[in-house]
């Protein structure tokens, strides 16, 4: 294992909350321990994965082997630096949802609980699983058990509509996980290892029609998670869940799953070498371009606050998938910090909206007229994270939109370039009017409402924070900036 | 005494039946000890069998001190191990699952229950340790006569299924007698080692092509590969629970491990493969029954015969595998031979034991479980996810094999059979998974009797959904050590 040092960090990262599992079950009957199992478990996943920041900074990954999956095919685990972004991403705010998912679940009277939080669990150990996968198996095992794990997420409700939704999301993410199988055996054929290495490990024999077949099976594998057009529409169905599970898991950890997937195919497996020599790349660029403007348009015509985050989101996987398949330094660099950024900003957007939802009952975009001086806190926070996604300086998303743009100035690619200025544009068109309405237009006479619940409303606020933070400083808290460009250059060093 | 243990295998089993029949007259439970002793008995003499052919060597047994081949000769290989440890290990596990014979039907029919499934095991063990090819026939037969028996125990309509299995088992046994025949005609000899051997010099006799085609045949029939297995839902449905787990993962199993045998150890491949398209007739047969068995149980709203339906399109997995006939492919088939038997069997006792404790046969009547029966429920779960494949459970390694296993042999089309089926099952199961864990019927909750399966009948459920991901975990560890020396030969 190539500048693997061995520790059982990354194992511990992963069971954390799959032994805290046990317990969200053991205490069923007593909600606040449960509850406490829950935090407890958050806060040890977050600290064992921030421990491990410096030694990968460093260069040195931990890494450790566990047992045979198949012949030469090893449970294996291993932090790199695009692992870790990932992994930071998701037990971070996994912790702030956790405190956000209390105070939602309690405050809208749901059922379930236990359920809720143990399959909550169980998504996150597979979240990180797949972040420190160290080979395509180990990265599958994870990436199926996330599928399952969030399916009683999804169907929570056990309404006629959320059990449709729950057949249509495992419809979709099942049909990507089987062609996506079918890719991972096919490499393994190829190149005769699964072991992830920047700049890809298909030896150089395989033909461009090899190459091909390969390179499709794992776009349109990975496509139905990292929701690319056509292959998203699973994800705005989804929205029927519970609002932290369209937070965390369909804004975070879900779906980046499926975009972090196609770094690791394209970085560490195919390579971008191989990928540019036969022209492959250009089109990911294309479905990523056009799903970025055929998203925003129809997250114009969304009413329900839900939805339109939904299709924003399905937008914003696009400008990763569109950065990762420039192959540039800068066109990556922008790619990974984008997962992260977005990460924080989408989930600000959702926590906003799920306390909407549960203080003041609405749902609609139409009906927010004047909710902003109701809830001044909360629709400061959306406003802060609009601004963000929309690409304005301050906030986190100007950073790696920048990164983005210049990326596709590098390749010359001046149509790429204007989809993403246009997609700036975009976002602030379906973005402000939700803010001038809450802020600028006078409350119905029937809207009596407050502000959100403290449990509720500290996480937004730490969320917004977060956008703000990383937008000025994005090396601050956890060295997003450095992680990123270091996992950029080491993937693209060939080209370079 | 090592030595001995390729023939205390079956005749304590066989041995034990004798006394379970007669306890069962005087009380049910204690014929079921003494089963569950015989096949515990059974399991640990697999085990120290097993563990004795990997430290040195396979295991021979010449009855009456004849040597081989003029005597007959039992043998535990890699290959018989591994099918000794499913057939006692799955029988050993099931045994302990208290089962009625049926719904409204008397006690005194089960007495003979625990004595015949002795008798079947026994009888499978043989046909695992046979050395020659009549004495494999004799086990076969002990086997069908058995399971006919074992069939008309149920409810329904227990009786005419196990006729009309009669008939295509009596056909199937014939066929590969009259293949064995022939071969006999040919070589003079019965000893498979022996076989083997002196087939290559009249691999051209029509002799030998109609023998291998009439065993191939028969068996197919026997292990209901498509298009022959009609008679197989009828029968799984109708059979008690433990029974109908026992003949669905393990029964017909051992015909595809006598297929296996063959393919291996009789004919070369080079006869299968290359001079007849025997194993091409296989696979492709398999690759329709793959696709129409998990149609067919889409179709279905009973639980067991969807069950029952599952196992058409599973065995075809393993004819899968043999058609391919390269090592990952076998590899996948064997490793599914075990899945197939733990996920069957908690699926099918979880059928059973749903069916004594509500009343409830009819997959919609399994709306609202989870929250009745956790336990169950959650075992369940591990089960058809096995079923779907998903990883990391047994079902996905013996999958992975077989897709390794068809790029290997550059076969897009069984690739892409068995990723259509894998959507095909999560159709199936997760129709299933969404009802029991969505809220119940507020409706009809009270009409029936709630609460969690008793604990003798919950143990053996949890326990083959623990080695359900055991299994998976330690895939490995069973592929280098049983299954890479079996198929060696390839």
């Amino acid at each position: 294992m190539e500048n693997g040092v061995f520790s059982y960090l990354p194992l511990m990262a992963v069971l954390v909350s799959a032994v805290a599992v046990v317990f969200i079950i053991l205490f069923s009957s007593r909600p606040n321990l449960r509850e406490a199992v829950t935090l407890t478990a958050a806060a040890g996943k977050l600290a064992v994965v921030f421990s491990m920041l410096p030694g990968v900074m460093k260069g040195q990954y931990p890494a450790v082997n566990l047992f045979s999956l198949s012949p030469g095919i090893q449970l294996a685990l291993k932090v790199d630096e695009a692992g870790l972004i990932f992994a930071l991403l998701a037990s971070l705010l996994w912790l702030v949802t956790s405190f956000y998912s209390i105070g939602y679940m309690r405050g809208s009277g749901e059922k379930r609980q236990t359920r809720f939080f143990a399959s909550f669990a169980v998504c996150l150990s597979a979240t990180i699983g797949i972040a420190f996968s160290a080979n395509l198996l180990t990265f599958y095992l994870f990436y199926e058990i996330l599928t399952v794990a969030t399916y009683p997420l999804v169907t929570h409700k056990g309404t006629p509509e959320a059990l449709r939704a729950g057949r249509k999301y495992l419809a979709y993410l099942i049909t990507g996980g089987v062609i996506l199988l079918a890719a991972i055996a096919y490499t393994y054929q190829v190149a005769g290892t699964l072991d992830f290495r920047p700049g890809g490990f298909i030896p150089e024999t395989a033909g461009p029609a090899q190459l091909a077949v390969l390179f499709s099976l794992f776009l349109i594998g990975f496509g139905f998670k990292s929701a690319i057009m056509p292959l998203h529409s699973w994800l705005p169905s989804a929205m029927v869940a519970p609002t932290p599970v369209s937070a965390l898991l369909h804004a975070v950890a879900v779906v980046k799953a499926g975009v972090f997937g196609l770094v690791r195919a394209t970085g560490f497996v195919l390579g971008p070498e191989t990928l540019a020599q036969f022209g492959l790349a250009g089109i990911m660029s294309v479905a990523a371009a056009v799903t970025i403007v055929v998203a925003s348009l129809l997250a114009f015509r969304q009413d329900n606050l839900k939805a339109r985050l939904a299709y924003s989101t399905i937008g914003h996987l696009s400008y990763i998938v569109l950065g990762i398949s420039l192959f540039s330094a800068a066109g990556w660099t922008g790619g990974l910090m984008h997962i992260f950024n977005h990460g924080v900003m989408k989930i600000t957007l959702f926590f906003c909206a799920g306390a909407i939802y549960v203080t003041a009952h609405l749902q609609n975009i139409s009906q927010l007229d004047g909710i902003g001086r109701r809830m001044p806190w909360t629709m400061g926070a959306f406003t802060i994270a609009a601004v963000g996604l929309a690409g304005v300086p301050p906030a986190a998303g100007f950073i790696s939109k920048w990164h983005l743009v210049s990326g596709t100035f590098e390749n010359q690619q001046f149509v790429l370039a204007a989809v993403l200025l246009l997609s700036g544009l975009f976002n602030a068109g379906y973005f402000f009017p939700i803010v001038y309405r809450a802020f600028f237009k006078p409350p119905a006479q029937s809207l009596h409402t407050g502000e959100a619940s403290r449990l509720m409303l500290v996480p937004i606020l730490v969320a917004a924070g977060l956008s703000l933070l990383l937008g000025i400083y994005p090396d601050g808290l956890v060295q997003l900036y450095q992680l990123a460009e270091s996992a950029a250059q080491q993937v693209i060093g060939g080209i370079w | 005494m090592t030595h001995n243990i390729p023939i205390l295998i079956p005749i304590s089993l066989i041995f034990f039946a004798f006394f379970t029949g007669v306890l069962g007259v005087m009380r049910l439970r204690y014929s079921q000890l003494v089963a569950v002793f015989a096949s515990a008995l059974a399991f640990s003499l697999a085990v120290w069998g097993t563990v004795h052919v990997l430290t040195s060597g396979a295991l021979s047994y010449s009855f009456g001190s004849w040597p081989p081949p003029i005597g007959i000769e039992f043998v535990m290989d890699p290959l018989s191990a591994f099918m000794l440890l499913v057939i006692t290990g799955t029988g050993f596990i099931l045994l302990l699952f208290p089962t009625k014979p049926g719904f409204k039907i008397e006690e005194k029919r089960g007495v003979p229950l625990y004595a015949i499934v002795l008798l079947l095991m026994g009888g499978l063990c043989g046909i695992a340790l046979a050395g020659d090819l009549f004495n494999l026939y004799v086990f076969l037969e002990i086997t069908s006569l058995s399971t006919y028996a074992l069939v008309s125990i149920g409810s329904g309509r227990a009786v005419m299924s196990s006729f009309r299995y009669l008939i295509m088992a009596s056909i199937g046994g014939t066929f590969y007698l009259l293949g064995v025949g022939f071969i006999y005609f040919a070589t003079g000899t019965l000893n498979m080692a022996d076989v083997i051997n002196l087939l290559p010099a009249v691999y051209s006799s029509p002799a030998v092509i109609g023998g291998a085609v009439f065993i191939v045949t028969g068996i197919c029939l026997k292990m209901a590969l498509f298009p022959l297995h009609t008679w197989l839902p009828d029968a799984h449905s109708y059979a008690p629970p433990v029974v109908a787990a026992f003949l669905a993962a393990v029964q017909i199993e051992v015909s595809a491990y006598i297929i296996i045998r063959m393919l291996l150890n009789v004919f070369t491949p080079e006869f299968m493969v290359g001079l007849l398209p025997l194993t091409d007739i296989i696979g492709w047969a398999a690759a329709g029954g793959v696709i129409i068995g998990s149609v067919m149980a889409i179709a279905q709203t009973d639980f067991k015969r969807m069950l029952a339906y599952s196992t058409v399109g599973q065995i075809a997995y393993v004819g899968l595998g043999i058609g391919l006939a390269n090592p990952l492919g076998i590899t996948g088939a064997l490793l599914h031979i075990m899945a197939h038997a733990l996920m069957k069997s908690c699926l099918f006792l979880i059928a059973g034991g749903v069916a004594q404790q509500t009343g409830i046969t009819d997959i919609n009547g399994y709306r609202g479980l989870g929250r009745r029966m956790p336990w169950t429920m959650a075992a369940f779960t591990v089960s058809a996810l096995a079923m779907i494949g998903i990883p990391p459970t047994a079902g996905f390694f013996s999958k992975w094999y077989l897709l390794l296993g068809s790029l290997d042999g550059g076969n897009w089309v069984f690739l892409a059979v068995i990723l259509a089926s894998t959507l095909l099952n999560g159709v199936y199961f997760f129709r299933l998974i969404e009802k029991v864990f969505a809220p119940a019927d507020p409706a009809d909750a009270s009409a029936r009797n709630p609460g969690e399966l008793p604990r003798s009948m919950l143990v053996p459920v949890l326990v083959f959904a623990g080695l359900i991901l055991a299994v998976g975990a330690a895939s490995v560890l069973i592929v280098d050590n049983l299954l890479s020396p079996a198929v060696q030969g390839l």
